[in-house]
């Protein structure tokens, strides 16, 4: 591998992305998307006593689902990355414990799926045959941990987003068959000073541009190169602005740009408001929809930028920023 | 147009991207259930009284047939409906305080009688009650310095 520019990291060997597993809520069930998930649960507690257990098991059964479907022997892959947004990232950890692969957590908000891609990217380019990555969400543990109770009888404002419940798998090999990670553009935290905790959208959005336009600096490539770019979880409002903003840099995204969270509800009828978000909005609608798009060789070329809202609860109540941050992989056939 | 150049810049060019609440609508769903819950409140103080109950004692009545009611459909997971419905409408009257207690005593039976229910029942009911308290305090010991003929007759 190699740097280009500040930014961006090419692959001489590009990992192949082999198998990709995802598992989804109720809520995302009755979503456009439905159909491409691998599972889809009839209730948030899947038989668990707890949300967090809950999110715990579809973590784990997610990864267990991809390792299966990939026919590899889960003792040949040789490390896990794997995150999530609850404290301490418990529900990978508790998820995962009983994995046997060598584990390393992270904590990317939202953008955890593709920090996982990205690091897994480069151990499998250096030293690793299969790596597995992954990353969950839960509507319920979420908005318990960041929000109020669910059964609080109040209203959302509308630049608000739902949190995806379920996780994505994505096993990454040395050769394959394809689609490849060509490149990664990690990102750095760009802080525009929004504090509006329902407005997350607007306080990534900015983080996402940085990205986007070191990435095309870096490459050397435009935004029509690619079938389609993708952000992870920037919604209606922070969709918009993005669009605005490039277009500002000169950059025309407006024809083959797409977010995650505005594409897995159905605004309307499901009243998701802004969109969906969360580190599953990104991992299962990529593992679900678009790496089918690849491998069908509908689409060749995607760029992938999750994004990620690096705040908690007591920042927030603190009056503090929201700093974001977005990273991306180009994944091409 | 350079939105980004500020952080005040940003922030006005968000707040122009942003959609904003029907105000309106919101405010006529208020009023609808709103009303409803205080007509329903009416009837039973009428009833209460039509059977010879004092104003006081049925008074206490309503209050304790809206809590139960609101607590009870909290437990069903209907008030969360009515109160995205009705917003404010639902909220200021006794039955969103109900709901405001009962709801993460429902959230945090996980963790235990004690610390969960116990502990965060009333994480967000607390500001209202410290508030609460605090304000007629104040306005109890306002009462006491001015407490002259005049208000007493009023």
């Amino acid at each position: 591998m190699k740097k280009l520019g500040k930014q961006t990291i090419k692959f001489d060997n590009p990992p192949c992305i082999t198998e990709v597993a995802s598992i989804v809520g109720p809520k995302e069930a009755q979503g456009p998307l439905a159909n491409y998930f691998d599972q889809c649960l009839e209730d948030e507690f899947w038989g668990e006593k707890t949300w967090e257990k809950s999110e715990s098991k579809i973590i784990k059964e997610t990864v267990n689902m991809s390792i299966a479907k990939s026919g590899i022997p889960s003792n040949n892959i040789e490390y896990c990355f794997a995150g999530d947004l609850l404290n301490q990232c418990i529900s990978s950890s508790f998820g995962l414990r009983e994995l046997n692969i060598p584990f390393i957590g992270i904590f990317g908000a939202c953008s955890t799926f593709v920090e996982g891609l990205s690091l897994g990217a480069i151990f499998t380019e250096a030293c690793a045959e299969h790596v597995l990555c992954a990353a969950s969400s839960h509507f319920c543990s979420a908005e318990k941990q960041f929000r109020f109770p669910l059964e609080l009888g109040n209203q959302r404002p509308q630049s608000s987003q739902w949190t995806v419940t379920g996780a994505g798998s994505a096993i990454l090999s040395k050769t394959g068959s394809g689609p490849f990670i060509t490149h990664i553009t990690t990102g750095k935290i760009v802080d525009m000073g929004i504090k509006d905790a329902n407005n997350m959208g607007a306080a990534m959005a900015p983080a996402a541009l940085d990205t986007l336009l070191c990435h095309f600096k870096d490459t050397g490539r435009s935004p029509n190169y690619y079938d389609a770019i993708l952000t992870g979880d920037l919604g209606y409002v922070g969709k918009e602005i993005l669009i605005e903003l490039a277009q500002d840099k000169g950059y025309h995204i407006k024809q083959n740009y797409n977010d995650c969270g505005v594409l897995i509800f159905d605004k309307d009828k499901q009243d998701t408001h802004s969109g969906g978000s969360g580190c599953a909005c990104c991992a299962t609608v990529f593992s679900g929809y678009f790496f089918k798009q690849l491998k069908d060789k509908k689409m060749k070329r995607i760029l992938l930028i999750a994004t990620g809202a690096l705040t908690n609860a007591t920042s927030s109540q603190q009056g503090e920023s929201i700093p974001g941050i977005a990273h991306a992989v180009s994944i091409e056939m | 147009m350079k939105p980004l150049d500020s952080k005040n810049e940003y922030q006005n060019y968000v707040d122009k991207k942003s959609p904003n609440s029907p105000i309106f609508k919101n405010c006529f769903h208020a009023f609808l259930v709103g009303g409803l819950i205080c007509s329903i409140g009416q009837i039973i103080m009428d009833f209460c009284k039509y059977r010879g109950i004092s104003q006081e004692i049925s008074g206490t009545i309503v209050s304790i047939i809206l809590i139960g009611l609101s607590a009870f459909l909290t437990g069903l997971n209907m008030f969360n409906k009515i109160g995205k419905y009705a917003g404010a409408g639902s909220l200021i009257p006794i039955t969103g305080f109900a709901n405001s207690i009962v709801s993460p005593a429902m959230e945090y039976k996980s963790e235990g009688y004690v610390m969960g229910v116990g502990g965060k029942m009333f994480t967000v009911a607390g500001p209202v009650l410290v508030f609460g308290i605090s304000t007629s305090i104040l306005v109890g010991l306002v009462y006491l310095i001015f407490n002259t003929q005049t208000i007493t007759l009023v």
